[in-house]
């Protein structure tokens, strides 16, 4: 019997041939916490008199989601984490050097690694074909200390894609649509398995938009199989030695099977407060936005940031819509800056933020006032999730973000393109 | 062992945020205080009504969102003494089991608010006192019945050494 990706991946891990259903006890390669699970896992960490990490060079400890620190407490919590990683070897990615999805690809993560993080995005690094999947601090925390983890082999949705996205029309949109399709649980306990000719033919960063919002859907992570597209993103990262294909068997078998021609796709947007709320353009056109957001570990790489600014160019924002604009790295800020990006976002009017969160998760810097809406290159729209459970989150690509930004209002970006 | 509370009802898709918000992320290292504001955005009231065992009761993909640990950590110290749900999302069923709060899966649509409720965890049932109706759910995953047999995770290693779950 064939194997699925993450079946092939697990079996590595486990020392003998795995299959879903299973109950596997897997090394674990690289284990990720951020500042808002970091200190949880520490002091379990302490409880266990265990402050270790089994591979500290592969042990990475993000400050990304209140960067720069917006209280005491919180800064006191990022010291902890810093004494740690001194203590322990664990690498520090401190305030300033992006969110932990993005950098730990740019970075640290391999294709066939096991990734474990104490944050439910950490799917994201499933475009790599490295298992990667979010869990809370103690388990992790358990991870960084023995090198190793139990899980259940997960049923695999495979999401066969073909066809080529029309002008205006994303990954986002592709994302949107699937979750839309299968809904917020349909993908309960599974892994997402994504494949098919466009699969193939699509970039890397597009593929960690996919697989970013993968637990959107509830899985627990979202695979592409390592290939030509995943040397090209290591070898613009300097790392083309990590690089080493991995695909799914043929005869691998899947619980369902998804087919999505991307010609057919429109540009989506979701509507609070569920991400399977979704509506196509036409029927979303005209909503009234106070502020929009393009960044996030879901939309703010460079080519993301490219599209925005191809908006953006030689325009304003709407007086009474304010733009915020994080990019997810150190990296990608700098290369924005290189291209001229920073200076055409500044132009329209925009904010620009420290790489890091910004106002995803709600602790600061952009936080909704009563009855207020967002648009946002984000991955989820829960109530409160932007720190007032008044407001009103709307998820999007970074086209309809720059250009509805424009606008005032939620508008098609291919009429602006 | 035999559970018996109150039942507090909420919906569908109640999610981490809507448990433990974000804007109470200075909070986290502060669980006590961080508790005063459990399941807030659900409810504003929850956390100054509930009582010492009462059980919280959600509809489909409990627990959905963030993998924030402080969510089930937070029900817990609330005095909840479980959560039962049609469905609970993964990160968070895993979670609260690590940290010893009992979660079940059945069919709750016939519970109401103020229900007197009782869980036999060992025989895997769920009666409604008040509505006079007893539903059977599915035993946990064996991993996950030691660990919560352990008391949970942390205490699991100690007890021995490592994983031990066959
Ligand atoms: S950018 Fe948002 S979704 Fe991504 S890791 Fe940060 S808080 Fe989570």
């Amino acid at each position: 019997m064939g194997l699925t990706l993450a079946e092939k991946i697990l079996s590595e891990h486990a020392g003998r041939e795995v299959h879903a259903g299973e109950l596997a006890i897997v090394a674990v390669d690289v284990c990720l916490t951020q500042d808002g699970t970091g200190p949880l896992a520490v002091r379990q960490l302490e409880k266990l008199g265990m402050v270790k990490a089994a591979n500290p060079e592969r042990t990475v400890l993000f400050i990304d989601h209140s960067a720069p620190s917006a209280r005491r407490e919180l800064s006191n919590d990022h010291m902890l984490l810093r004494d740690f990683a001194s203590k322990t070897g664990a690498c520090l990615s401190d305030v300033g050097d992006g969110v932990c999805h993005q950098v730990i690809s740019e970075r640290w993560l391999k294709p066939g690694d096991v990734l474990i993080g104490a944050d439910s995005h950490t799917c994201t690094g499933g475009a790599m074909a490295a298992f990667s999947t979010g869990m809370g601090s103690t388990d992790v925390a358990v991870g960084i200390a023995f090198g190793k983890t139990w899980m259940r082999v997960p049923e695999t949705i495979r999401v066969n894609l073909t066809g080529q996205f029309s002008r205006g029309v994303y990954a986002k949109d592709l994302m949107l649509f699937l979750i839309g399709k299968i809904t917020t649980d349909g993908a309960n306990y599974m892994a997402l398995e994504f494949g098919g000719p466009a699969a193939d033919a699509m970039p890397h960063y597009e593929r960690m938009v996919l697989a970013n919002m993968a637990v959107e859907a509830g899985a627990k992570t979202g695979l592409f199989s390592s290939d030509g597209q995943t040397r090209l993103f290591l070898e613009s990262q300097d790392r083309g030695k990590d690089y080493r294909p991995i695909k799914p068997d043929p005869d691998a078998v899947y619980s369902r099977v998804v087919d999505i021609d991307l010609s057919k796709l429109v540009p989506i947007v979701s509507f609070p407060h569920t991400v399977d709320n979704v509506r196509t353009i036409d029927e979303a056109k005209g909503e009234k936005i106070d502020q929009v957001f393009i960044g996030t570990c879901t939309n703010g790489r460079i080519e993301d940031l490219r599209v925005a600014a191809s908006i953006l160019k030689g325009k304003k924002r709407h007086p009474h819509t304010r733009l915020l604009i994080i990019p997810a790295s150190r990296a990608v800020y700098g290369q924005a800056i290189k291209e001229g990006l920073i200076t055409i976002f500044n132009d329209a009017g925009a904010s620009i933020n420290t790489p890091g969160c910004g106002p995803c998760v709600g602790v600061h810097m952009g936080i909704l006032g009563d009855g207020e809406k967002c648009l946002s290159t984000m991955n989820r729209n829960f109530k409160g999730r932007m720190g007032n459970p008044e407001g009103f989150i709307y998820l999007a690509s970074p086209a309809t973000c720059a250009a509805s930004a424009i606008a005032g209002e939620i508008v098609d970006p291919r009429e602006v393109m | 062992m035999i559970l018996r509370g109150k039942a507090w009802k909420f919906g569908d898709d109640i999610s981490t945020d809507l448990i433990a918000p974000g804007r109470y992320f200075h909070l986290r290292s502060n669980l006590e205080e961080l508790a005063k504001h459990v399941l807030e955005d659900a409810d504003p009231q929850f956390a100054s009504k509930v009582q010492q065992g009462d059980i919280v009761v959600g509809g489909n993909n409990f627990g959905l969102g963030s993998s924030r640990e402080h969510a089930p950590i937070i029900i817990k110290l609330a005095g909840v003494s479980a959560v039962i749900a049609n469905s609970f999302a993964r990160i968070f069923f895993r979670n609260a089991i690590n940290i010893g709060l009992p979660v079940v899966q059945c069919d709750t649509s016939g519970i109401q608010t103020g229900d007197e409720l009782e869980i036999d965890l060992a025989r895997g049932t769920v009666t409604d006192i008040t509505r006079d109706f007893t539903l059977p759910f599915p035993p946990l995953p064996d991993a996950m019945r030691t660990i919560l047999g352990d008391g949970g995770l942390v205490a699991h290693i100690k007890k021995h050494g490592e994983f031990k779950l066959d």
